[in-house]
């Protein structure tokens, strides 16, 4: 049976998840060997029950992150912090030093053209937390997978490693920050 | 002159009186990872990166400011070194507000470096994401106390190379931060000269060039021993390893 992989998008710009797709023809060769359970390029919509390894791009700024980290871990085997919101919080993070009220009157009033108006009810969009966080400081992460974003050659080596049964440990000269 | 003779990490070395652990260390290629250390500037051992074991004490001792003794069995690489330099710079980290994506210096900062030479692949302790200011107002330079990491070099090569002392360390613990003259605006500083000496010796992105865009800045501190050299021995040249 083939691993059951999925890949996540919490509190991240989506460029992890653009230079995944710079596998480019290795993709090819990845669609053969594993089953993609979940992920922002795969129209799923629930998260899925026991899955393998599970990416995890962006930090946890937001009750919706909050939520679907814990489910992450609940049903996958292997969690990876999947570039440097998830591993430090990086830029999803540079609010953390302002209170939220601060954050979200610059955002929704101060630098709005129009309709200037402070959301209040948290259905259709997800309430900030306090702080945004590394995804190590929510759940556990099995594996750190850096740079903003990590290099498709980064990429392709932790791939390559879990597809041999092995957890990947990045040589030194895949350690990126930035 | 006395000469001492001492080991270090199994090999015999001698050095001259005077000289510290990384000194010798250095002269003979041995790496110990350092931060606030510059060589040209007083040592401060602020930093603790460069801590060794000597045989016979349980304390670790930085090698910038130990001095070898006769006989002096000295370790530089141990597995609890490593695990000390590990935990330092994950401090350092989460003390800061270190986003390496949008950092002026990303590729070329010392900090970055002491995370690959640590093996850094994410931090233990809780970010602490500490509220601090940058400060635009001088004409040519920004600081930027997010990035600082409080290794002082600013402070010592305007004190005792430009004899400015424009930079001063203010308040405690969390709190500490560099300030320009009496706490204020840099660009209001009458005792700055603009040398632009701290900005080259900083090791991180907290004083840069104003206008450097990420990963723009690269900085040399290299030319502040060829000044105190110059200066002290009246020798105007640079050596070939300099010149590296």
């Amino acid at each position: 049976m083939k691993p059951r992989v999925a890949t996540a998008w919490l509190g991240g710009c989506s460029g992890c998840h653009m230079s995944f797709l710079d596998l480019d023809e290795r993709l090819i060769d990845l669609a053969d060997k594993v089953e993609l359970v979940y992920s922002p390029i795969a129209d799923i919509k629930i998260f899925p029950e026991n899955v393998d390894v599970t990416l995890v791009e962006g930090a946890v700024t937001n009750s919706e992150n909050e939520e679907m980290a814990h489910l992450i871990r609940k049903n996958s085997r292997l969690v990876i912090a999947f570039g440097d919101c998830a591993t430090t919080g990086n830029v999803t993070a540079m609010r953390n030093p302002f209170k939220v009220e601060d954050v979200e009157r610059r955002a929704y009033i101060e630098l709005a053209d129009k309709n200037q108006r402070i959301p209040d009810e948290y259905v259709t969009i997800a309430q900030l937390l306090k702080t945004a966080k590394p995804l190590h400081e929510v759940i556990k992460v099995d594996v750190w997978l850096h740079g903003c974003p990590p290099t498709a050659d980064q990429i392709w080596f932790a791939v390559t490693e879990l597809l041999q049964g092995r957890i990947p440990v990045l040589p030194p000269a895949y350690l990126r920050y930035g | 002159m006395s000469v001492i003779t001492f080991t270090i990490d199994g090999e015999q070395y001698s050095a001259k009186e005077g000289d510290t652990i990384l000194q010798v260390a250095r002269d003979n290629k041995i790496p110990i990872p350092t931060l606030c250390y510059l060589e040209g500037l007083s040592t401060f051992g602020a930093c603790r990166l460069c801590v060794v074991e000597i045989e016979g004490s349980q304390k670790l001792f930085p090698a910038c400011t130990t001095k070898p003794t006769e006989s002096m069995i000295v370790h530089t690489n141990t597995v609890k070194l490593k695990k000390y330099r590990k935990m330092i710079v994950e401090l350092l980290a989460s003390e800061g507000n270190h986003q390496c994506a949008v950092c002026v210096v990303n590729g070329h900062c010392e900090l970055q470096d002491l995370a690959y030479e640590v093996e850094l692949d994410h931090v233990r302790f809780p970010y602490l994401f500490p509220k601090k200011s940058l400060d635009a107002t001088h004409k040519d330079f920004v600081i930027d106390r997010n990035r600082c990491v409080l290794c002082t070099r600013c402070v010592r090569v305007c004190h005792e190379v430009e004899a400015a002392h424009v930079w001063d360390i203010a308040g405690r613990g969390i709190d500490c931060e560099i300030i320009a003259d009496l706490n204020q605006p840099w660009g209001t500083s009458p005792s700055c000269t603009s040398c632009g000496k701290c900005v080259r010796v900083c090791p991180t992105g907290a004083l840069f060039d104003k206008g450097a865009a990420v990963g723009e800045m690269q900085k040399e501190s290299g030319f502040i021993k060829f000044i105190v050299n110059a200066r002290n021995k009246h020798e105007w040249v640079r050596t070939a390893h300099e010149e590296e």
